[in-house]
């Protein structure tokens, strides 16, 4: 497992550029949008803090997360499909399984720097907080990083191509991240709206981390929405996925 | 002795079956040649014996092993080359081999296979930078990487040119030579031919014939053809009194000789009885193909 764990990071190095934008990406926008002055005022629909206290820097790890999961797994395990390399390595005494959860630990682990970055440059840049409840925090991470991983596994499994798998990775992506307050903050959605953003896991994802920054425990329902997302996600992805 | 044994498989898919009733036999050593047109089964029935899909009927043993039941077991007896199977294409060729060989308990040195298949001077080269042959050579050295007693090889020269091609055929007998009993799938009539000790001809999920190559053209007929111009008058009679000859033919200066088993030789020695020298002597023989054509009623290709 070690073997094929090494050997598919230096695959990736080699494929830099899809890591390049897990990273780029949440990092750039945090730096962009915590330029924006009013982001960096006291906000009445947050209780007074400000955006980029931890709404931003949640929500930038929420993205690269999304990234990793939607795009970048996908796009590898629909090519591997594509290739034969499942098929090939599944005449051999070990299961292709291990390729899988290769992939799966070095897009969480490329997510996990994000995060890192996302929250040291935070702080060093815009003045960010940093999550207080710092156990609370990874658990919400890493629970959130599992739905978020299965989900991707599910588009692995229906993308009829390696060339689609990322397209239809952005149609997940951006729905989810509407409903995760990217653009229209949860505090300031219609309750309608608000509603499915309860239940749409990424909206419990971020409200979650928030509590952490704040030092609280992330509270039961919106890690019960999130288990069941997991749970859901990781059932149907075992259901769909195809070895070739 | 037997190594594979294959008794009515038998292998549905959702909207069609793949194989209706196959069974052949694979003894120690030989090349072993799985011969059809394209969508006979051969594929499907050499991944049933590859332990990558479940029969729905008949029974299958790879060295004692039912390659279903026992995968893992299977895996390290049997290593397998297939279609549409390939590699990340920046993986490097010894990259592809160190991995491959961590896959197995006892591997074989791959430093070493990948000199005998002629890879060596592209060891630091990456997979999608590979021409056809040398990718089908690298996959050769990792279906043999776990030192298998068999290799299943699919469909191993489709796509490549003569010249790699004829490489590759020279590989597989060298492999053979080394002890691995081989399982060759191909469409190719003249690579079956060349390689193969015994042939399954199989046709819309049925096997037609199993035997040599030279049995198999000889089941239907076998009859050879010798024409030449000879030097001086030779009677029909002369040849016809020849056990070989079954026809006596001619056209212009040309005499057609038809007939079996050692045709050349016979008539060649009755002609030099008669102090006769045959001119432009040429053979035509009967191949795999005119066999499949009349085991089967259609052609090979």
């Amino acid at each position: 497992m070690k073997k094929i764990l090494l050997m598919e990071t230096k695959l990736h190095l080699r494929d830099w550029p899809i890591l390049a934008f897990g990273l780029v990406l949440p990092i750039g926008l945090l730096l962009g949008l915590g330029q924006i002055p009013d982001l960096g005022k006291p906000d009445p629909n947050l209780g007074g803090a400000r955006f980029v206290d931890a709404q931003l820097p949640a929500q930038m790890i929420l993205l690269a997360l999304m990234t990793m999961s939607f795009t970048a797994l996908p796009g590898v395990l629909t090519a591997y499909r594509e290739q034969g390399v499942l098929r090939r390595m599944s005449t051999t005494p070990v299961h292709p399984g291990r390729l899988l959860g290769a992939q799966l630990v070095i897009n969480l682990a490329v997510a996990a720097i994000a995060a890192v970055l996302v929250i040291v440059l935070g702080a060093l840049v815009l003045g960010s907080h940093v999550p207080a409840n710092l156990i609370g925090f990874v658990l919400v991470f890493l629970l959130g990083a599992a739905a978020m991983l299965a989900l991707g596994l599910v588009i692995a499994s229906v993308a009829p191509s390696s060339k689609a798998a990322p397209g239809i990775g952005s149609v997940v992506m951006f729905p989810l991240l509407f409903l995760a307050g990217m653009w229209l903050p949860r505090e300031i959605m219609p309750d309608a709206l608000r509603t499915i953003s309860d239940y749409s896991v990424v909206g419990p994802f971020v409200n979650a981390m928030r509590d952490t920054w704040a030092g609280d425990w992330p509270q039961l329902p919106h890690l019960a929405v999130m288990l069941v997302g997991l749970a859901l996600f990781g059932g149907l992805a075992v259901k769909l996925f195809k070895w070739e | 002795m037997n190594v594979i044994e294959v008794e009515n498989l038998h292998k549905r898919y959702p909207n069609h079956v793949a194989v209706h009733d196959v069974s052949f036999e694979v003894s120690e050593g030989e090349i072993f040649g799985i011969l059809g047109p394209n969508g006979a089964g051969k594929t499907t029935t050499v991944e049933c014996v590859s332990g990558l899909r479940v029969p729905d009927g008949g029974a299958i043993r790879v060295a004692g092993i039912d390659p279903h039941r026992e995968r893992d077991h299977l895996r390290r007896v049997l290593g397998a080359q297939l279609q549409s199977s390939a590699l990340p294409e920046k993986i490097k060729v010894w990259e592809a081999l160190d991995l491959y060989a961590s896959f197995y308990p006892d591997p074989a040195d791959w430093r070493e296979l990948l000199e005998r298949v002629g890879l060596g001077a592209k060891k630091d080269a990456m997979f999608g930078k590979l021409s056809g042959g040398q990718r089908q050579r690298l996959s050769v050295a990792l279906a043999l990487v776990g030192k298998p007693r068999i290799a299943v090889l699919d469909e191993l020269t489709t796509g490549l040119d003569p010249q790699a091609r004829r490489d590759t055929w020279e590989l597989v007998e060298q492999v053979r030579d080394s002890g691995v009993t081989i399982v060759l799938v191909t469409h190719f009539m003249e690579e079956a031919e060349r390689l193969c000790d015994r042939i399954a001809l199989i046709d819309a999920g049925r096997v037609v014939a199993v035997d040599s190559p030279a049995g198999l053209i000889e089941r239907v007929g076998g009859e050879q053809r010798l024409r030449f111009r000879p030097s001086a008058p030779v009677s029909d009679a002369v040849l016809l009194a020849l056990p070989e000859v079954t026809d006596v033919s001619r056209s212009g200066q040309q005499m057609v000789v038809t007939g079996k088993g050692n045709l050349a030789h016979a008539v060649t020695m009755a002609l030099a009885d008669q102090q006769v020298i045959p001119g432009d002597l040429r053979i035509e023989q009967a191949t795999l193909d005119d066999a499949f054509l009349a085991l089967t009623g259609r052609k090979l290709a």
